[in-house]
């Protein structure tokens, strides 16, 4: 293969997967591919980022992501500095480019930005001169997400086209879901939205997805289901009446997951309501990809990192 | 200076090498034979059989992308696609034979030689180089070389070509046009 007719890495920051072109989401996917060999070295460490500067701020809690971004910024060698918005001065009423730019002014490579505004990453990278990764921006996007996802269902499955996956549960306040359907429906798979009327409505098929408040009419059908977190943090209490309800009619249950095809792969971008969204046993099973998708998520970000900082 | 070298030439160059890899090392120890990307990957291919052919039993093989400890990032332009390190087994305490195509600067053998220590301590490691063009910028030197042409201006480049890559076996020198890095 030419290096050069290979496809190019472009853009000093990732802030969503809406505006990536295909060929832009599979670099990063085959560039993620190289970096999940790093981690199974003995010294599980390459030098690409040494001297450069991440700052994780979150200004929304997290621990899967922030341990991830800060783990693959280790593994490349860079200089890691938490933010955590409880320590920092936007307590204090400071805004958050005010922050964002006295934090550039110490000499910062990359920003990774988790914030409860949709939108925030891409007002940051505005105001900023340093790369800006999108760690989750209110119910917009959580593009590292979708591209570990996408990532995990090629490795398990050897393609995406043509795949029918489900995304269940709480699409309206789902930043996941929204960075999973740009992706999957740029590679051809066929996405179907599952969830109650309030949190799921018709607009939905705009993006070119099928929408249905009905799960069991198609969940024998699907070779992936995507099931969300229900986020009790975002939901307004008459979106959602009743817990168990949306858990018997929504959930992955062990009935239904009998339904399912026999090679049906279960995800879930954590942290899990162990019960609600999905039965216990399920998670733990071996249809289950949510360990796995944890482990590429570190590869993934570990790629982000190292492209967003290789454009000049 | 001969400026082009056809099948027939490189046929001769790879036995030349084999020879000299084959009289420095033990035949009844193991050898892992690991190319760096993208020729030397397709050396290294070249070289196993030919060197199992000699009587080395036991070859394990690997392929070192070097891209992330490369310290001339900045300067070669486009940035190349990483991709990935495979090294098929423990290296601990073995010999071990890296190759390369064209050895120039020695800037890309020292960033194999960092990726190799992340991979663990090999009892030696040797260096094999289809061609050696000097203008060296760092002391590095390889053991066994099986065309030395030291005396290629910096204009030019060394290009090796080989079947499984670029369709036919030869290497040329010609002037650079494009700026492309000879490694």
């Amino acid at each position: 293969m030419s290096e050069s007719t290979a496809p190019r890495w472009t853009r000093r920051h990732l802030l969503g997967l809406e505006e990536l072109s295909a060929d832009e989401i599979r670099v990063v996917l085959d560039t993620a591919l190289s970096f999940k060999e790093v981690s199974t070295r003995s010294v599980k460490k390459v030098p690409a980022l040494r001297g450069r500067v991440v700052v994780n701020a979150f200004f929304e809690d997290s621990t899967r992501t922030r341990t991830s971004f800060a783990l693959a910024g280790q593994r490349l060698s860079a200089d890691i500095l938490d933010f955590s918005e409880k320590t920092s001065s936007t307590s204090k009423g400071e805004t958050l480019i005010d922050t964002a730019r006295n934090i550039e002014a110490m000499g910062v490579d990359i920003i990774v930005l988790r914030h409860k505004a949709a939108g925030s990453a891409h007002l940051l990278a505005r105001s900023v001169k340093c790369s800006v990764v999108n760690a989750g921006d209110g119910a917009h996007e959580h593009p590292t997400q979708g591209l570990l996802d996408l990532y995990t269902i090629r490795e398990r499955f050897g393609k995406i086209e043509g795949l029918k996956v489900a995304i269940v549960g709480d699409i309206a306040n789902s930043r996941v879901a929204r960075s999973n359907i740009w992706a999957l429906t740029k590679f051809g798979a066929k996405v179907h939205l599952v969830g109650p009327p309030t949190l799921l409505s018709k607009s939905f098929e705009q993006l070119g997805c099928t929408v249905t408040h009905d799960f069991d009419s198609i969940v024998g059908d699907m070779d992936v289901l995507n099931m969300l977190r229900v986020q009790f943090e975002r939901i307004q209490t008459s979106q959602f009446p009743s817990v168990r309800e949306f858990s018997r009619m929504y959930g992955l249950t062990w009935d239904r997951f009998q339904r399912c095809k026999k090679d049906v792969f279960v995800m879930h971008p954590g942290p899990m309501n162990r019960g609600i969204e999905i039965q216990s046993d399920i998670a733990d099973g071996p249809q289950s990809g949510i360990l796995t998708q944890v482990t590429n998520g570190l590869a993934v970000r570990m790629a982000v990192l190292y492209l967003v900082t290789q454009v000049s | 200076m001969q400026t082009r070298y056809d099948p027939e030439d490189v046929r001769r160059l790879l036995d030349r090498l084999v020879d000299q890899i084959a009289a420095g090392f033990s035949k009844s120890e193991p050898l892992i034979i690991v190319g760096i990307r993208t020729r030397g990957e397709t050396l290294a291919q070249r070289l196993a059989p030919m060197l199992a052919a000699r009587g080395f039993a036991q070859i394990s093989r690997g392929v070192l992308d070097i891209t992330l400890y490369r310290d001339d990032l900045s300067e070669i332009g486009p940035r190349p696609m990483v991709r990935p390190t495979h090294i098929e087994v423990d290296i601990n305490s073995k010999p071990l034979l890296l190759v390369d195509d064209v050895l120039f600067t020695g800037r890309t053998v020292r960033a194999a030689l960092d990726a190799l220590a992340d991979f663990g301590r090999p009892s030696a490691i040797r260096l094999a180089a289809l061609v050696d063009r000097g203008g060296r910028e760092l002391p590095i030197q390889a053991d066994y070389v099986a065309l030395t042409q030291k005396d290629v201006p910096l204009s030019h480049r060394v290009k090796v070509q080989l079947t499984e890559t670029d369709g036919v076996d030869q290497i040329r020198i010609e002037p650079r046009n494009s700026g492309e890095n000879a490694g």
